[in-house]
């Protein structure tokens, strides 16, 4: 088949059905809708497998499809179109392989969900921008698919828009996501203004010869891919939650897990990588600019994994496992192996998807519950759950033997990345070797946290069923472990507890098994096109490496000893989970309660909700107030209009009491006042 | 095609007399003359927009002069000249496009003086198409004055509990600005000896000149804008004035401003305005993050969208004088849309306002419970405020933005932050009116859309839409005069 003719109804197909169920929802019935929905979601999925694997192994080769002109002011121009290449091509299959399994996952999680239809085209709807987004050929489409995703997590995020909860989230989640776009559309007038185009193709080729061109700013002239560069970067922060706008993407657990597991994980979080790979020919002469993605994935991945160590909410846990898991794409892309930060966004996409998918499975078995405090024992009653989030959990922290190159998803992408750090450390040093370091220390972090979650879901005893006397302890605090599903017309305490975990319907539990079958080949199947020897064949001019950029070719060169470094270090965070939760099953919540800073930092999420709130949020409403009270009513009006109507209203009591009245006096004064100055002029002047 | 023009024009005129027609043999009163007087005020705004479609199918966007020119001796050396060219013939459409929505949405919140309220409307259409139309700088004058009188009177007399006051600072204001304007086109014709505009878009006058006639010309141009610090008649102008009228003086009136801009201060004293771009900008910025900022705290719906207004009016000043194509596009661009959006919030305002009679933010809450239809079209618009891609408001913020950047790296990064601030009110905004539980138990019984309400809305949907995915349609239609306007003024300054 012509992947020319199949790419339009990839990306359509999803806004086709976004539009049927979302205007026509409620006509149409439940069935109707998700039924087309869901049709055409796994009907895109099927033709980006047939135009990926055209791509992978028929030899297609890149091309732009334009379909029509968007902005077209001088040079100024973008145009509605389809690129297909190696970068956009991976996007297609991830994307819409989430999407299709998260909506057919949706017909059992959301069964009893009032309005589904509404839930379906927002879901499909998401789709279509994310696509839109990732096969874009110029900034202002990328932007639109940008800030499309952005809407549709918004509305997901509040999708249960009677909890307070879920609307404070998800305009966090949009608000945070401006302050990214702010960078982003920043980033976009300096390429515009030195470049003089928006659009990828013509741009790229021209950034060699411009590399050292400075843009003057605030008395300073600044390196202007540089500064775009980072300016871009700053969009990448926002969409991709990192450190500093990492803020919404804990809170965005208010969305129902579906859409955890397709926006807040797998797809649209991951939009920062792919922007910054995608941008790889302008990033690459960015040496500042490297660096500071470096430094911001390397710190993300720490201080993500660190905060997950803390969490009692199931999902939480996962959302900073996420968050941290994008900060090692960061510093991969940071270091200039795009190659590598493609494959962990690949493999990633599948073994978080499956996490949170198995944790949606956890919470709907557990009557939405999603604190694991109270869950526990669960791998009799969840059989099937329990196996692929043990899959799940083995990829997510990298198992395999690196002797003979076998092993679980994350083995493969995670260690490319690990080693592509050090070998960028070892070249250049720096921000590179933190970022080594960090990668090294937070994958012992994340088999920690992982497989913690693990334990306190699936192993040790069971602790629900039983009533809520164990609240007591402190642990109430913990607002946020609420449930998902919290409906004004199925309140969740009456029935959270007494009945007895059960596994999910087939419908849930067919893309859990989609998903684990991923996790566990998605690495071994695509290792040497994405970054082994036939990556160049494989990403042809997708993906930019100057021609001094040799880290994955030094990463496969590495020491005997680096290739074993991460699994000794998953391993003794693997042996540290099990001794606290499994063998001495109760220290956790011991050191819980002792309530030690270190704790207390990680359980705060380093205050950084309370340190924006104190400052920004305040300031913000502060200068409102001030602007509003002070500035307009006091200065402004007081000195201007208020004042001569404090005269004239009394000139207007003797005037007549009449409102209408006093109208038509005010009327007839101007027009006299009008004629009067005319006929002035015109004497005066002699016109 | 000579002649069109002041038809379209004077065409509501026609409607008025009918009007007046029908009240020489019926009761004011009388339901059946109230009937038909909205009916006949209805039609002729529909036959104004068609008229202006037409004209707008037959202009020719490659020509960047004056098309359908009309030129009559008229008294005094005064002439009257009409015509438009790509900067204006599109202000014109909005005009008559956004019309017929206010005539129906004050089909059943328009109980007093009906008729008068009709003849105010049709007239003011008039007097707002011929200041997008005429050509000369007397005739401008008069119909930019004569203005501000139907909107007067339409705040005054139909409006909020506070009208008068809101009627007399908006009164105060416009006139301190038309006073000035006035002095500046009278100084104008004495120096140069005709009133002709497109002659005076070629005269030069002396740098000094230019200075005090720019910022005379300023003074009433930001004031209807409005530009901070001379904005705070317009809040209170919109909470008092009834829902059509906010919507044509968001949609309509505020445009009558950034319009003279473009057609006086750029062309006419290019030297006076480059010397005052810096305060240009750091007015429109200050407008940008301080409106956002007192948006974000009104507890008033109106008065919250009103101050909005205000900052995404910066936007439009901010690119015309950027002096480059791409702001300038974008600011003729941001007037239309936001004609369009804001228009549209107001009417979406106007929707709970007749049902419950009040505009407390506080007083609402969990709308969507009980008009999911109301709450799917108020996002829509809370988008399109927003600057969504994909929505008509976000092809004019992001290249008002990008004109900006070129001319002041500065001003763009601040005006920039104004994206932040917008979603921070417009959200909150939404979140307030329409999610969360319905607690106010005197909204148990509040209705969905009726079709005449879900008529009005679908068009102005469309274009939002439409406009933000193809703006194009518009670029069209402006690009060659804007481009010869940015050429004159390059060439001019020396840039």
């Amino acid at each position: 088949m012509n992947a020319q003719s199949l790419v339009p109804v990839i990306v359509f197909g999803p806004l086709v059905g976004a539009t049927l169920a979302g205007l026509f929802g409620r006509r149409l019935g439940d069935t109707i809708s998700q039924a087309i929905t869901t049709g055409l979601l796994m009907l895109s999925c099927v033709l980006s497998w047939v135009v990926f694997s055209q791509w992978a192994w028929g030899g297609l080769e890149p091309f732009t499809l334009t379909l029509a002109p968007f902005i077209h002011v001088g040079d100024f121009i973008s145009n509605w179109s389809i690129r297909l290449d190696a970068l956009s091509a991976v996007m297609l299959i991830v994307v819409t392989t989430v999407s299709a399994l998260v909506h057919l996952y949706s017909w059992g999680y959301m069964a009893e969900d009032p309005s589904k239809p509404r839930f379906f085209a927002y879901l499909s709807l998401f789709t279509f921008a994310m696509l839109a987004l990732v096969t874009a050929a110029d900034f202002m489409q990328l932007f639109f698919g940008w800030e499309g995703v952005g809407l549709a997590s918004y509305l997901l995020i509040g999708f249960w828009f009677h909890k307070p909860s879920a609307n404070a989230a998800s305009i966090k989640a949009f608000v945070v996501n401006r302050v990214g776009d702010f960078g982003f559309a920043l980033g976009i007038m300096t390429v515009f203004w030195q470049f003089h185009t928006i659009q990828f193709a013509p741009l790229f080729p021209q950034i060699a010869g411009m590399a050292g061109k400075g843009w003057l700013f605030a008395g300073h002239v600044w390196p202007a891919v540089d500064l775009a560069c980072v300016l871009l970067f700053i969009g990448a922060m926002g969409k991709s939650a990192q450190f500093f706008l990492h803020t919404w993407l804990p809170d965005a657990m208010e969305g129902p897990t579906p859409v955890s597991a397709l926006i807040h994980a797998a797809t649209m979080v991951t939009a920062g990588v792919y922007m910054v790979c995608l941008l790889s020919p302008m990033f690459e002469y960015a040496p500042v600019a490297k660096q500071v993605v470096t430094l911001i994935g390397a710190v993300t991945a720490l201080f993500a994994a660190t905060v997950g160590l803390a969490q009692n909410d199931i999902k939480r846990v996962i959302a900073y496992s996420t968050c941290s898991q994008l900060g090692y794409m960061f510093f991969a892309a940071g270091v200039g192996a795009y190659q590598a930060a493609m494959f962990h966004l690949f493999t990633h996409a599948f073994f978080k998807a499956l996490l949170f998918l198995g944790a949606g499975s956890v919470i709907h078995g557990m009557h939405h519950e999603q604190d694991m405090r109270k869950m526990g024992g669960l791998w009799k009653y969840l059989p099937v759950t329990y196996a692929v989030m043990t899959i799940g959990t083995l990829a997510i922290t990298g198992f395999g033997i690196p002797g003979v190159e076998l092993g679980f998803a994350g083995f493969y992408s995670k260690d490319t990345i690990i080693e592509a750090a050090y070998a960028a450390g070892h070249e250049h040093g720096g921000v590179a070797y933190f970022a080594f370091i960090v990668g090294l220390l937070a994958a012992g972090l994340t088999a920690f946290y992982s497989w913690r979650l693990a334990f306190m879901t699936f192993h040790g005893h069971a602790k629900w069923g039983h009533d809520e006397a164990h609240d007591a302890h402190g642990a109430h605090a913990d607002a946020h472990a609420h449930d998902d599903h919290a409906h004004a017309d199925h309140g969740h305490d009456d029935h959270a507890h007494g009945h007895k975990p059960h596994e999910s319907p087939l419908v849930m539990l067919v893309p859990l098994i989609v998903l684990a079958i991923g996790a566990v080949f998605a690495g071994f199947v695509f290792v040497e096109k994405f970054v082994g020897d036939e990556r160049a064949e494989f990403w042809k001019a997708a993906i930019f490496n100057a021609p001094a950029n040799h880290v994955l070719e030094r990463a496969h060169h590495s020491p005997e000893w680096l290739m074993w470094a991460p699994l000794v270090v998953s391993m003794a965070g693997l042996a540290g989970a099990f001794y606290v939760y499994i063998v001495k099953e109760g220290m956790g919540a011991r050191i819980a309660a002792n309530k030690g800073i270190l704790w207390t930092f990680f359980y705060n999420k380093w205050f950084f909700d309370e340190l924006y709130e104190a400052t920004i949020v305040r300031l913000t409403k502060f200068l409102g107030d001030v602007f509003w009270k002070v500035g307009d009513q006091k200065i402004i009006d007081g000195l201007g209009p208020d004042g001569v109507a404090a005269v004239s209203s009394a000139v207007g009591k003797q005037a007549g009491k009449l409102q209408t009245g006093f109208l038509y006096h005010y009327a007839f004064v101007m027009l006299l006042g009008v004629a009067g100055l005319l006929t002035f002029a015109l004497v005066a002047w002699q016109a | 095609m000579t002649g069109i023009l002041s038809l379209t024009t004077f065409a509501p005129i026609l409607g008025v007399a009918a009007i007046l027609i029908l009240r020489l043999f019926g009761q004011a009163d009388d339901p059946k003359t109230v009937t038909a007087a909205k009916w006949i005020a209805f039609f002729t705004t529909l036959a104004t927009l068609a008229l202006s479609v037409l004209l707008v199918v037959q202009y020719d966007g490659a020509n960047p002069g004056f098309q359908f020119v009309e030129d009559a001796n008229w008294f005094a050396g005064i002439h009257y000249r009409m015509g438009v060219d790509g900067i204006s013939i599109l202000f014109v459409l909005l005009t008559a496009f956004l019309m017929p929505f206010c005539i129906a949405a004050s089909w059943k919140s328009i109980e007093t003086r009906v008729l008068e309220y009709m003849i105010a409307f049709l007239v003011l259409e008039t007097l707002v198409i011929g200041v997008f139309c005429a050509l000369d700088l007397v005739l401008f004058y008069a119909f930019f004055e004569f203005g501000l009188v139907p909107m007067f009177l339409i705040i005054g007399i139909w409006g909020g509990k506070r009208r008068v006051y809101a009627a007399f600072k908006f009164f105060l204001y416009t006139l301190l600005g038309s006073v000035l304007m006035l002095a500046a086109i009278l100084a104008m014709i004495g120096i140069s000896h005709t009133s002709s505009i497109p002659e005076l878009m070629h005269y030069k006058f002396a740098p000094w000149i230019q200075t005090w006639l720019w910022l005379a010309f300023f003074a009433s141009f930001a004031v209807k804008m409005p530009m901070w610090p001379v904005h705070t008649w317009l809040p209170d102008a919109h909470v008092e004035a009834p829902t059509a009228g906010s919507v044509i003086l968001a949609g309509i009136l505020l445009k009558m401003g950034g319009y003279g801009f473009l057609r006086f201060s750029l062309p006419m004293f290019p030297q006076a305005s480059e010397m005052f771009t810096p305060l240009v900008f750091s007015l429109s910025v200050i407008a940008i993050v301080y409106t956002s900022l007192v948006a974000f705290r009104q507890t008033d719906i109106k008065k919250l969208i009103a101050y909005s207004s205000v900052a995404h009016m910066g936007f439009v000043t901010m690119g015309i004088f950027s002096g480059n194509a791409v702001g300038v596009q974008g600011a003729i661009f941001q007037m239309l849309s936001h004609g369009v959006i804001s228009g549209a919030l107001f009417l979406c305002v106007g929707v709970v306002y007749d049902r419950m009679h009040t505009r407390e933010i506080a007083f609402y809450g969990g709308l969507v419970n009980r008009m999911p239809w109301y709450a799917a079209v108020f996002m829509l618009f809370t988008m399109g405020n927003v600057g969504l891609p994909g929505t008509s408001g976000f092809v004019g913020e992001i290249l008002t933005m990008t004109g900006a950047y070129q001319a002041s790296t500065w001003t763009a990064l601040v005006a920039a932050s104004g994206v932040i601030f917008s979603a921070v009110y417009a959200l909150s905004l939404y979140r307030r009116v329409v999610f969360g539980e319905m607690t106010n138990p005197a909204l148990a019984a509040i209705t969905d859309l009726d079709w005449r309400e879900v008529a009005i809305f679908t068009p102005l949907i469309l274009s939002t839409l439409y406009l933000g995915v193809h703006p194009g349609a518009i670029f069209d239609l402006t690009q060659a005069s804007v481009d010869s306007l940015v050429a004159t003024y390059r060439a001019a300054i020396g840039a």
